[in-house]
């Protein structure tokens, strides 16, 4: 089986998507000669041709609001924002058109479209190349949200979200585009090859939407992470010596409560990781969620840990990511809780 | 889809000598003619605007009575925009979306004014079973996207609906409505950058009443006359006159000879007018009663074809009866709107998602 990284793994779910239906377009900025500025969809245009992968004017509200009207139309659209901080001029079209289209016109239209967009720090972007904007989506109902966090899933939840028929944001976590990392931010990042989540298989399969992974399993606490944070919540957890059930969410809507549960109901104890600022994180609805079904259960309240809430530093940005002291420390309290 | 005509193919050839004059450096859509229309299509444009007059007079009824809640924008005086360009579109190939004062629109498209209405009064059988309102109204069945309650948001996704056209090569043109006060929004310049820049077959429709919301086109655009808002794309523009179901049709002939000949797309002003306020809770303290008074004296829409079918030798009589059927239509309509049920409340969750959560 090859091995790829994430930005191989999601070129590879376009080039499968491509392959199988007429319907699905590429487009986005630089995407198509270029090969888009991470060289996610690098070859397909000079494979697929400038019809079905091609470059747009920079004019986010424009790339999206035309993607709502192809896939109003029958196509089925896959639009890149080069940043997901360059999404707001676009967030108009998303919220008022794609995720309502389908309820305002009585289900006689909806948008099967999916919007790709790498999301997150640790490259040193500064404010407008770094930030974690899920939660601006997650509340706006009619959108899905996914976000994975390796080679293996990023493949097989993209082409869910692309034969998906709502509208998806697919955040990918650039920091771990070209491999995993040991969780602290300081350090270089290992290679994809060796993890066997870069075992991806060439043709076509899917990660179904909803679907949580267990990525470690434990019985004295819950760590809930998705994207970038699931490699901090690794190295968080062996740091803190607590023996701790990771989940990856894989995607934030629709959410895998079942399984968070199922796993807080045992467990008792609860951490959320995300590096989006704290308040009115995604967070703070996991932590609503699971209070509500898990009162008798918990232990201990339950902790967030997240990006601090100030907009996105670039001095400060491996104290503002969350890395694997802040989250070993907040296990460490609440099995003191 | 076809490779997409670039804007480069446009240009005189290489070697040309003197540059000619900034208006004539490249080919433009010919001046339309006002359309010979016959006697059987005289009288269908004046059903068809009168169908929308009663219709609205009776929606203002409704939402004056409380039937209808929220919002509702009546389009009476445009009427000869939606009819005249309606007329000259291929059901069931074409594409049509617009934005919130979209009644009209739906009724020139043949759509059953008792759904429409019925959509107005939040039920169950309205065409978006109840939960679009008079802002959010679509058809299937007739190519019509809505229905828009963002103002110039429809703008980008007629855009997507003309590549829809173009890359499955099925012939069809979209039509996208956007008034005055639309035209100043910025994502209608993305869309006109991306409709030039890959040959989209469409037709911008700007419906320039005037006013957008309570703001004179002369106190918000720098550039009023709005059929020269795509000069900077190479889109060219017609100004037509709206008042005249004729000429709007006539107009609408040579936009689509345009864009049918793959010369890309092209823009129509309709200069028109509402009489009544943008929705309707309106004062009006914007402009004088004679203005109005006099723009429905001078420039009436069905007024103006009266005269039309009088010179074809359509009897008064004739008229008499039509405007007997259209009431009973549109009265039918309002009955059916106020005595059909409301939605069951389980409808609340329907349709968030193709799937559920």
């Amino acid at each position: 089986m090859p091995t790829m990284n994430m930005i191989q793994a999601i070129n590879s779910a376009l080039d499968v998507m491509l392959e199988r239906d007429p319907d699905v377009l590429l487009f986005g900025e630089d995407i198509g000669y270029f090969g888009g500025v991470f060289r996610v969809t690098d070859g397909l245009q000079a494979k697929y041709g400038k019809n079905r992968c091609f470059d747009t004017p920079i004019a986010e509200g424009g790339i999206i609001g035309a993607a709502i009207g192809m896939g109003a139309y029958g196509l089925r659209p896959v639009a890149e924002i080069q940043f997901v901080d360059y999404i707001l001029p676009a967030y108009d079209q998303l919220v008022s058109e794609a995720a309502r289209l389908r309820y305002r016109s009585g289900g006689e239209f909806w948008a099967p479209i999916t919007v790709r967009s790498p999301y997150g720090g640790g490259i040193f972007g500064g404010q407008t190349h770094s930030q974690s904007p899920e939660a601006l989506f997650a509340h706006v109902v009619g959108l899905k949200t996914v976000i994975p966090s390796n080679p293996y899933d990023a493949k097989g939840l993209l082409i869910s979200c692309i034969e998906d028929d709502d509208p998806v944001i697919f955040m990918e976590p650039k920091r771990i585009y070209n491999g995993p990392f040991n969780g602290k931010h300081d350090e270089a990042l290992k290679n994809w090859a060796g993890d066997p989540s870069a075992d991806v298989p060439e043709g076509h399969y899917t990660v179904p939407l909803g679907k949580a992974a267990i990525a470690r399993e434990g019985k004295d606490a819950t760590v809930l992470a998705y994207g970038t944070m699931v490699h901090v919540a690794k190295a968080g957890i062996e740091d803190s010596g607590v023996d701790a059930e990771l989940i990856d969410l894989r995607s934030i809507v629709p959410l895998d409560i079942e399984t968070i549960v199922a796993s807080v109901a045992k467990t008792g104890r609860c951490v959320i990781l995300h590096e989006a600022t704290r308040f009115a994180g995604f967070g703070g609805e996991l932590s609503a969620l699971i209070q509500e079904r898990c009162f008798w259960a918990l232990k201990a309240p339950i902790a967030r840990v997240a990006g601090w809430d100030t907009p996105y530093p670039h001095a400060f940005e491996l104290d503002y990511l969350p890395g694997p002291g802040r989250l070993a420390a907040a296990l460490v309290k609440v099995m003191e809780d | 889809m076809a490779k997409p005509a670039s804007s480069r193919s446009r240009k005189p050839a290489a070697g040309t000598a003197a540059p000619a004059p900034a208006d004539h450096n490249r080919e433009r859509p010919a001046d339309p003619k006002p359309y010979q229309a016959s006697k059987e299509e005289l009288l269908e444009f004046y059903k068809q605007m009168l169908l929308i007059r009663r219709f609205e007079e009776r929606a203002g009824q409704l939402y004056g009575l409380g039937l209808i809640g929220g919002f509702c924008h009546l389009y009476i005086g445009q009427e000869a925009v939606a009819v005249g360009i309606q007329s000259a579109l291929t059901p069931g190939k074409d594409s049509v979306i617009t934005g919130y004062r979209d009644h009209g629109h739906m009724l020139a498209y043949g759509i059953d004014p008792k759904v429409i209405m019925a959509e107005l009064t939040g039920r169950e059988a309205g065409i978006s079973r109840g939960k679009g309102g008079s802002m959010h109204m679509f058809s299937v069945e007739h190519k019509f996207y809505g229905g828009h309650g963002i103002v110039g948001a429809q703008v980008s996704l007629g855009t997507g609906l003309a590549f829809g056209h173009k890359y499955s090569e099925d012939g069809g043109v979209c039509v996208a409505y956007f008034g005055d006060g639309a035209a100043n929004q910025g994502q209608v310049y993305e869309s006109f950058n991306m409709a030039a820049l890959w040959g989209l077959p469409i037709i911008y429709v700007i419906e320039n009443n005037q006013y957008a919301m309570g703001t004179s086109v002369h106190r918000s655009s720098s550039e009023d006359r709005f059929y020269l808002r795509g000069e900077s794309f190479r889109i060219p523009g017609i100004q037509v006159d709206g008042m005249d179901v004729l000429a709007c049709r006539g107009a609408t002939e040579e936009a689509l000879a345009w864009i049918h000949a793959g010369k890309g797309p092209i823009i129509l002003e309709m200069k028109t007018y509402r009489y009544r306020g943008h929705s309707m809770s309106d004062p009006a303290k914007y402009r004088s009663r004679d203005e109005v008074q006099t723009m429905r004296e001078t420039s009436d829409p069905i007024e103006g074809i009266k005269k039309a079918l009088a010179d074809a030798g359509i009897k008064e009589d004739e008229l008499k009866s039509i405007d007997a059927e259209i009431r009973k239509v549109v009265s039918e309509a309002a009955d059916f709107a106020e005595t059909s049920p409301e939605p069951v409340a389980g409808e609340l969750y329907t349709d968030v998602l193709v799937e559920q959560y």
